[in-house]
């Protein structure tokens, strides 16, 4: 059996990108233990994200937010059949080697955890496994496929309910890409250096229009009418945090209020410009988790500022 | 002629890139997201994407309005849609359409990390496959036909009007398989 699927150049690229693919569409949903990762999938999320403590918990109870327990994430891949994500520390290469040894599908580089690096993100061009990354704007985007990234999710701000950041930060992308495709070619050179982005990328999301990766959505979605906010955006998934299985920032959700929430969110991807059924599911959901207003946090105690 | 009308299944997947390929092979493609879309459509693609994902946003009635419309007219999946147009699956067991009678496993080469791009043989001619946590026929009813396969697997069959392969021709280059699909539509056969 001849392979070229190995750890080099465009193939190995377009499977990773590929796994992406299948993930449209949907919802991938943060667990932190087997019984959440089964009620994720009955409820229909495409994928879990596996984490010891939501990024609400970890917003509230503070200290170094590190990748979860191997033992933990396996766990959670044993209980369902759908894809299993997890996070490593910005930077934290060695985190990412042990999640690939482990066989997650994909790993989030991710600013909810404790930056490892002050300087430098993950070469993942480096590995097999592919990554996603979060972003606030177009060059922090490119900046991050140039390393190797095969998706792409705005940051938001993560553990907070309130999807005012998820909003922001989608807008700024799918600004800045139109943005590109009114300027001459030399004029693309100037673009690329103050977005501080590789000239090469600049250039492909001048000509294509959109990313060269899947473009997802995350930070603090909370309700389905959030979901198609950001989709109808330019969101092509999303991926939702604290907001399903936490009632606050301390205390889990009832599980059955939790899969309805789920199963609504759900539906409002799939059809995300269909008020109608969005209606529908927006009555059926129970309330929110509480949330916490992105304007009354200190921009310090803020992670979307963690990654350069 | 008018040209034909093809839905792609777009409750989740990637269904975008089947759309691009089958308008680039001049068909006019309805993203399929309600069941009644299905009345005016002349086939369906599956895309690839969570099968029991698929199946759970669909619901009972969507389901129900697929099996109608694969027991009469045209369909193609591939991988996830694949796996929902069989009769049996496995790994673990899941409801299907039952519109090809095989038994196919899920992830049955293993995780992302065993995905890969592999040469096979569409008939007697070489073919780029993508496979992502593929699946794999384990079983083929007497009247199913193998079209394509890589190395010792078939990874793409056909039973009437129904086609199906457990890659991804919509991620190669390669038009052949969509191509084949719209013959199918249009002639009744290959």
């Amino acid at each position: 059996m001849t392979s070229s699927g190995g750890s080099n150049g465009n193939s190995s690229l377009r499977l990773k990108t590929g796994l992406a693919e299948m993930l449209k569409g949907g919802v991938i949903m943060d667990v932190t233990n087997a019984g959440q990762a089964m009620i994720a999938e009955k409820a229909g999320a495409v994928s879990v994200m596996a984490l010891e403590r939501v990024p609400a918990q970890i917003r509230a109870e503070g200290g170094v937010a590190r990748m979860a327990s191997p033992k933990k994430i396996r766990e959670i891949m044993d209980a369902v059949s759908i894809p299993v994500m997890a996070k490593c520390r910005i930077g934290h290469f060695a985190e990412a080697q042990i999640l690939e040894e482990l066989g997650v599908d994909y790993i989030d580089e991710s600013e909810v955890l404790t930056p490892a690096d002050e300087a430098h993100h993950v070469d993942k061009h480096a590995f097999k496994v592919p990554f996603v990354c979060g972003a606030r704007n177009l060059g922090e985007a490119l900046r991050r496929i140039a390393e190797g990234a095969a998706m792409i999710r705005t940051k938001g701000e993560a553990g907070t309910g309130d999807v005012v950041h998820a909003v922001k930060h989608m807008r700024q992308i799918m600004s800045e890409m139109r943005g590109l495709k009114v300027l001459r070619e030399e004029e693309l050179y100037a673009r690329a250096k103050e977005l501080d982005a590789p000239l090469e990328l600049v250039q492909l999301v001048a000509r294509e229009g959109k990313l060269p990766v899947p473009n997802f959505s995350a930070g603090g979605i909370a309700t389905p009418a959030d979901a198609s906010l950001v989709m109808q955006l330019g969101a092509e998934s999303v991926f939702v945090g604290s907001g399903i299985f936490m009632a606050d920032a301390t205390h889990f959700a009832d599980p059955v209020d939790a899969e309805q929430r789920a199963r609504a969110i759900v539906r409002a991807a799939t059809h995300y410009k269909d008020a109608k059924v969005l209606l529908e599911v927006s009555e059926e959901v129970p309330s929110a988790m509480k949330g916490l207003a992105v304007s009354a946090i200190h921009e310090s105690q803020m992670l979307q500022t963690r990654g350069w | 002629m008018l040209p034909m009308k093809i839905g792609v299944l777009a409750v989740q997947g990637d269904f975008d890139a089947h759309r691009h390929r089958l308008e680039e092979l001049g068909a006019e493609v309805v993203l399929v997201r309600c069941p009644e879309q299905l009345n005016e459509v002349d086939g369906l693609v599956i895309p690839g994407g969570e099968s029991g994902a698929i199946l759970r946003i669909l619901g009972r009635q969507g389901v129900e309005k697929l099996k109608q419309f694969v027991r009469v007219k045209p369909a193609f999946g591939t991988c996830a849609g694949a796996i929902l147009l069989a009769k049996e699956i496995t790994h673990p067991e899941q409801e299907g359409l039952g519109a090809l009678d095989v038994r196919i496993r899920r992830n049955a080469y293993g995780r992302q990390i065993n995905s890969s791009i592999r040469q096979g043989k569409l008939g007697d001619s070489p073919m780029e496959m993508v496979f992502i946590r593929a699946p794999r026929f384990e079983r083929l009813g007497p009247e199913v036909e193998v079209i394509a396969t890589q190395g010792e697997d078939p990874v793409a069959v056909r039973q009437g009007k129904i086609l199906a392969a457990t890659f991804h021709p919509e991620l190669s280059e390669d038009t052949r398989v969509h191509q084949a699909f719209l013959d199918l539509i249009g002639n009744g056969t290959l």
